[in-house]
């Protein structure tokens, strides 16, 4: 029986060597070898990466509520781009009077829309620290009203993710319109600084890799602490039989709100990350169509394995840069055919086809086994 | 062992009362008029017909469903139709459903373990690790439920019969006052059926227990106080040879 738990701690610490090495070595092939080293990285590839991994900390997010809790969150984008925003709204900040109209306080969209003020939201946001405090206070508000109501209501299934959708929807129709005031459908770009470095430089590109890095290789320290704690085991125990745990005596309402904002915080330092290495944000961030990408990476990845999460992200995003470049026409219809074939070939992922080769002998699950494949029509009762 | 009679005035020194309970789904009246009355440390057997409203009753007192009509009470102070799922099960109500219900991706100890008393606030179980005391806990029950053997196993993996126990230790492991069991031989083979009514005897001792059973064999091996329910009122109640010979409780489910 601990055969399988010893067996997912060294992937574990497998994983934690392979993204703190990157952190480290990234630098050190990008920047410190010559140019024309066999091994020198090209900035390119590292803000490509730079990118994945921001996207691997989401899946790695959503797999916390969804692989562990059952809550399918067809919206969890919607964090991240909560996240990203709060990031782009300090990079717009910073610009300062180097814009196109050169207005100290205000940025250039704002001027171009004739405001004279800077609007209240926008507040605080030359400073980064208060800009770091929006990025996990906003998006984990969000989660918690949201969540509050939606988990006392007892909406779960089905009806909860599309609320979710709707949800990341409607910011998404909100983002666009001018007045709102966060750059409607150009969104915030052209950054200049980030705590004063430049953020087109090869140098800053490759600090953001790493500290995404290191940001991935903390989210899954924390994550896993959460799951493996006897609140973890309650929180699978939800996924399962969510009216058992109840008749148990357990408030499961304030257990899904919990793991909900935790993974919220999560999704939303993930798009503050982001926003740097790929140098703008804009309401094409909430489309539900990212949201629904990002499930299909934790289950092409392994659903309720944490790192299999991460690793589709990865793999999935990777197999996507080379598709839209070689076939363009054809990514959607690849991506469609992967999650099909997952779904029916691959219940557990690709984590759940290397554990089971890596153990022939043993029939038994891995330590969380994920749950069933179809969990939509499961929980729709 | 847990005296239930406090310093504060109860309205009824039953453990559990019903009186006059009603309850009806789109004009369908499962309950109608149903009055029962447990006394502190009693083990009571529920029979009767399918729909005759045996689950739907467990619904009102567990806070699965609320009645439209009747008074419910626990230990004569606390109005259970006031109450969620929760809040009752935090008063010291278990139950165990029909179906076995097990955490099947837990381990057999786990399983106890969730079940097992102790604080249930997220930050409890966030950082709280299973006290040693726990641990003798799950020991005692595992052993009770002569589970010792696959405490790691993962409970997805037991056999029916097994399962069904395993539900019952958590029902221990929950230690509440009052146990509702809801048929808990269905298809188990005649060994098992007996060791489980061993079992429920044992538990029994120190706990008030109210049994929905279909499988009169059984509730003749229990010979406790039967209760027969029909068309979501009683029938009748006393011996099992008593209400075996009640004319009506023969003609509605006994004699078919």
């Amino acid at each position: 029986m601990s055969t399988p738990i010893t067996r997912l701690d060294r992937l574990g610490y497998l994983f934690l060597a392979l993204t703190i090495g990157a952190a480290i070595l990234v630098p050190i092939l990008a920047l410190a070898l010559p140019k024309d080293s066999y091994f020198a990285m090209p900035p390119y590839i590292v803000a490509l990466f730079g990118k994945y991994v921001c996207y691997a900390i989401l899946a790695l997010a959503l797999d916390l509520v969804w692989g562990y809790c059952g809550i399918l969150s067809l919206g969890h984008g919607a964090f991240f781009a909560l996240g990203g925003y709060a990031m782009g709204m300090y990079l717009m900040r910073q610009i300062g009077t180097r814009g196109v109209y050169a207005n100290p306080i205000l940025p250039d969209f704002m001027v171009f829309l004739n405001w004279k003020e800077l609007p209240v939201a926008w507040w605080g946001f030359h400073s980064f620290a208060y800009a770091s405090i929006m990025v996990m206070l906003v998006p984990g508000l969000l989660a918690f009203a949201f969540g509050w109501f939606a988990f006392r209501s007892r909406v779960t299934g089905v009806y909860l993710s599309i609320i979710t959708q709707a949800l990341t929807y409607a910011l998404k129709l909100a983002f666009f319109r001018n007045d709102f005031g966060f750059g409607g459908n150009n969104g915030l770009t052209d950054f200049k600084d980030i705590l004063g470095f430049n953020v087109q430089s090869d140098a800053t590109r490759t600090a953001l890799f790493s500290i995404s890095a290191l940001t991935l290789a903390l989210s899954y320290v924390l994550s896993k602490a959460i799951v493996s704690s006897k609140y973890g085991k309650a929180l699978i125990a939800v996924r399962d039989a969510e009216s058992r745990v109840r008749f148990l005596g357990y408030r499961v309402e304030n257990y899904k709100l919990f793991v909900f904002v935790v993974s919220a915080v999560i999704a939303g330092i993930a798009g503050a990350l982001y926003v740097p290495q790929v140098g703008i944000i804009n309401p094409g961030e909430y489309d539900p169509a990212n949201s629904i990408e990002a499930v299909i990476w934790v289950a092409v990845g392994g659903r309720g394995t944490l790192i299999g999460a991460a690793l589709g992200a990865i793999v999935v995003n990777f197999a996507k840069t080379y598709f839209t470049g070689a076939f363009p026409e054809y990514w959607l219809f690849a991506l469609g055919g992967l999650f099909v074939l997952v779904t029916l070939f691959l219940p557990k992922g690709i984590l759940g086809l290397i554990m089971a080769r890596r153990a022939p002998k043993t029939p038994t699950k891995p330590e969380t086994p994920t749950p069933e494949t179809t969990t939509v029509g499961e929980a729709a009762r | 062992m847990s005296e239930t009679t406090e310093a504060n005035p109860t309205l009824t020194t039953s453990l559990l009362y019903l009186d006059n309970v009603a309850v009806s789904f789109d004009g369908y009246k499962a309950l109608r008029g149903l009055s029962l009355v447990l006394a502190p440390g009693e083990m009571r057997a529920i029979i009767g017909p399918n729909g005759a409203g045996k689950t739907t009753m467990m619904d009102v007192i567990t806070g699965k469903t609320r009645p439209d009509t009747g008074d419910v009470y626990f230990e004569g102070r606390h109005d259970l139709t006031q109450l969620d799922e929760t809040e009752i099960a935090e008063l010291g109500v278990g139950r165990k459903f029909q179906k076995p219900t097990v955490f099947e991706n837990h381990t057999v100890s786990d399983n106890i373990l969730l079940a097992a008393k102790a604080p249930r606030t997220v930050f409890a179980t966030l950082f709280g690790g299973a006290a040693a005391q726990e641990q003798e806990t799950i020991e005692r029950i595992l052993s009770t439920i002569r589970l010792g053997e696959e405490r790691g196993r993962l409970a997805g993996s037991l056999s029916h019969g097994q399962k069904q126990w395993l539900e019952i230790g958590m029902l221990l492991a929950q230690d509440p006052k009052l146990l509702l069991v809801d048929e808990p031989v269905a298809g188990m083979t005649d060994a098992e059926t007996a060791a489980t009514a061993e079992l429920l005897r044992e538990i029994a001792r120190d706990h008030s227990v109210v049994v929905v059973e279909h499988d009169m064999a059984f509730v003749r091996e229990l010979g406790v106080k039967v209760t027969v329910l029909h068309e979501g009122a009683v029938l009748a109640e006393g011996s099992l040879d008593q209400v075996s010979a009640d004319e009506r409780v023969i003609e509605v489910y006994l004699g078919r």
